[in-house]
């Protein structure tokens, strides 16, 4: 297994399937009276949470608690971090004090990855500026994956702000990597240039891509990272991109309707929309529990290996 | 990871008789099959628990519930082993607590994974008691662990390898004895 996660672009099919698997017996360990397995006890896993978070990290609380490991949380304000510490002075302090892994959200793209040159502990991105979420990304795949017998073939629909989503880069890559078609669909504004490059396909008329879809994807509208007007006005996008009613009538039988979280009610998704039973917005957070205590457990369930011979290993390959 | 047979310790039919007289056992012991449950410790284990009910119905006309237990995340290697061990499936619909649950076993080896066994149980539940059903006791234990009910006891190497071929996963029923190649030891 992977040392580090910082981009769903690392995994091939086989080990998003492998983790996919491993989660499925964790999602059991979540039904029992007691949902604690000794898996990692003595291991230690940090939260690094440089922008605000509240389920990603509790998720990934939970997952490391549920598997024994303690959990420091370092939330970056009132902390060290806003005395003016740099990220490597910070990272070096966590490993100093024998962290085994840790679990990083910054809003500067590339964090993760940096950090992982620095340290001998596992890094896990939880977001990166507008990069990659990619536990995010196995999370819903897993979701998908509870209701559709194969990814093969597989139309998801990615609707809504792309240009600031980290996770719609991170589900359009695992999807394809494990065979299924991601159209990306919004206002040509919050669509990238760079997008066909992920292996989508990009379509500016959502009406004519429901239909087709298997999965329905909302996307949160990032009004805190858009730094000029992308559209005229909420009410205007909530018409053109929302996913209305009538809009889920048009959706195939079956159809999943999905949103990574926190929703923005009445702007990207209608209310009793986000409420429908083939909504899965709620499995997506249990899930999420699941998948990150798969990937912790494969990631740090391993042989400990020595410190330095990681720190040579580092100066190489950090992404692996 | 390759391995050699070096021959059979049980066939299909010694096996099947096998199972049949430790069902025998088990209602002899537990006087009947009131407040039993079966645990099959994953892999191979929860299909010889399977049998074992179904043998149990067939003596006594009670159906014995019966669990599958992985105990992969109670192992005392983990962090150990060059990659994190696979994982197999739990499913453990009732309440054990007050039972009496028989733990079924392909293998009886070191004892750790029966150790590990009883930890996770626990986590379930607080039976009345647990006893051990094993197709195999192969000795060499590392931990004051006995079985309660045993198919047959062979006496091995400590460096052979003991691996029960079961017709649910395998295709076909044997019991045989060889030699594993050593598997490396890749870093994580």
């Amino acid at each position: 297994m992977i040392k580090h996660l910082l981009s769903i672009d690392q995994l091939d099919r086989e080990a998003i399937v492998r983790i996919l698997d491993t989660a499925e017996s964790f999602r059991e360990v979540g039904t029992r009276v007691i949902k604690k397995v000794p898996a990692l006890r003595g291991r230690t896993v940090v939260n690094l949470f440089y922008e605000n978070s509240t389920r990603t990290r509790i998720s990934f609380e939970i997952a490391a608690k549920r598997l024994s490991a303690d959990v420091i949380n370092f939330a970056t304000a009132g902390s060290s971090v806003a005395k003016g510490e740099s990220l490597k002075d910070t990272a070096l302090t966590l490993q100093a004090m024998g962290a085994d892994a840790i679990v990083i959200r910054h809003s500067s793209s590339g964090a993760p990855l940096t950090l992982s040159r620095w340290v001998t502990a596992s890094v896990l991105n939880a977001g990166d500026g507008t990069h990659e979420h990619p536990t995010q990304a196995l999370l819903d795949l897993f979701t998908i994956r509870e209701h559709f017998a194969s990814f093969e073939g597989l139309r998801v629909a990615v609707v809504g702000d792309v240009r600031h989503s980290r996770v719609a880069r991170s589900l359009t890559l695992g999807v394809a990597r494990v065979g299924g078609q991601v159209t990306l669909v919004g206002p040509p504004t919050l669509i990238p240039p760079e997008a066909p490059a992920w292996g989508a396909e990009v379509s500016y008329d959502l009406d004519a891509v429901l239909p087709k879809a298997d999965v329905c994807y909302m996307l949160r509208v990032q009004r805190e990272r858009q730094r000029q007007q992308f559209f005229p006005s909420i009410r205007e996008y909530s018409r053109l991109w929302g996913l209305s009613r009538a809009r889920v009538d048009a959706l195939p039988d079956g159809a999943l309707i999905m949103h990574p979280g926190p929703m923005n009610r009445g702007v990207e998704i209608a209310s009793d929309v986000a409420d429908l039973p083939r909504s899965v917005i709620t499995d997506q957070v249990t899930n999420g529990i699941a998948v990150r205590m798969s990937l912790l457990y494969l990631m740090l369930g391993g042989a400990r290996v020595a410190n330095h011979v990681l720190a040579a290993d580092a100066e190489g390959a950090p992404g692996e | 990871m390759t391995f050699v047979e070096r021959g059979r310790l049980l066939d299909e039919g010694e096996i099947r008789r096998s199972v049949t007289r430790i069902a025998h056992e088990i209602l002899e012991r537990n006087k009947g099959a009131g407040r039993l449950v079966l645990i099959g410790i994953a892999a191979r284990g929860d299909d010889l628990a399977r049998r074992l009910a179904a043998e149990i119905d067939r003596i006594e006309g009670v159906e014995v519930p019966v669990g599958a237990l992985d105990i992969t995340f109670y192992r005392d290697d983990i962090g150990l082993r060059g990659e994190a061990p696979e994982v197999h499936e739990t499913s453990i619909d009732l309440d054990i607590t007050g039972t009496t649950v028989v733990l079924v076993d392909d293998v009886l080896f070191t004892g750790r994974t029966v150790r590990a066994a009883m930890d996770a149980l626990v986590d379930f539940g607080r039976p009345r008691a647990i006893q051990l059903a094993v197709l195999v006791d192969r000795g060499h234990r590392e931990l004051p662990i006995r079985a309660d009910f045993v198919g047959k006891n062979v006496p091995t190497r400590r460096d052979e390898d003991v691996v029960v071929r079961l017709k649910e996963v395998d295709g076909e029923d044997a019991v045989v004895v060889g030699e594993r190649g050593e598997k490396e030891l890749e870093p994580a």
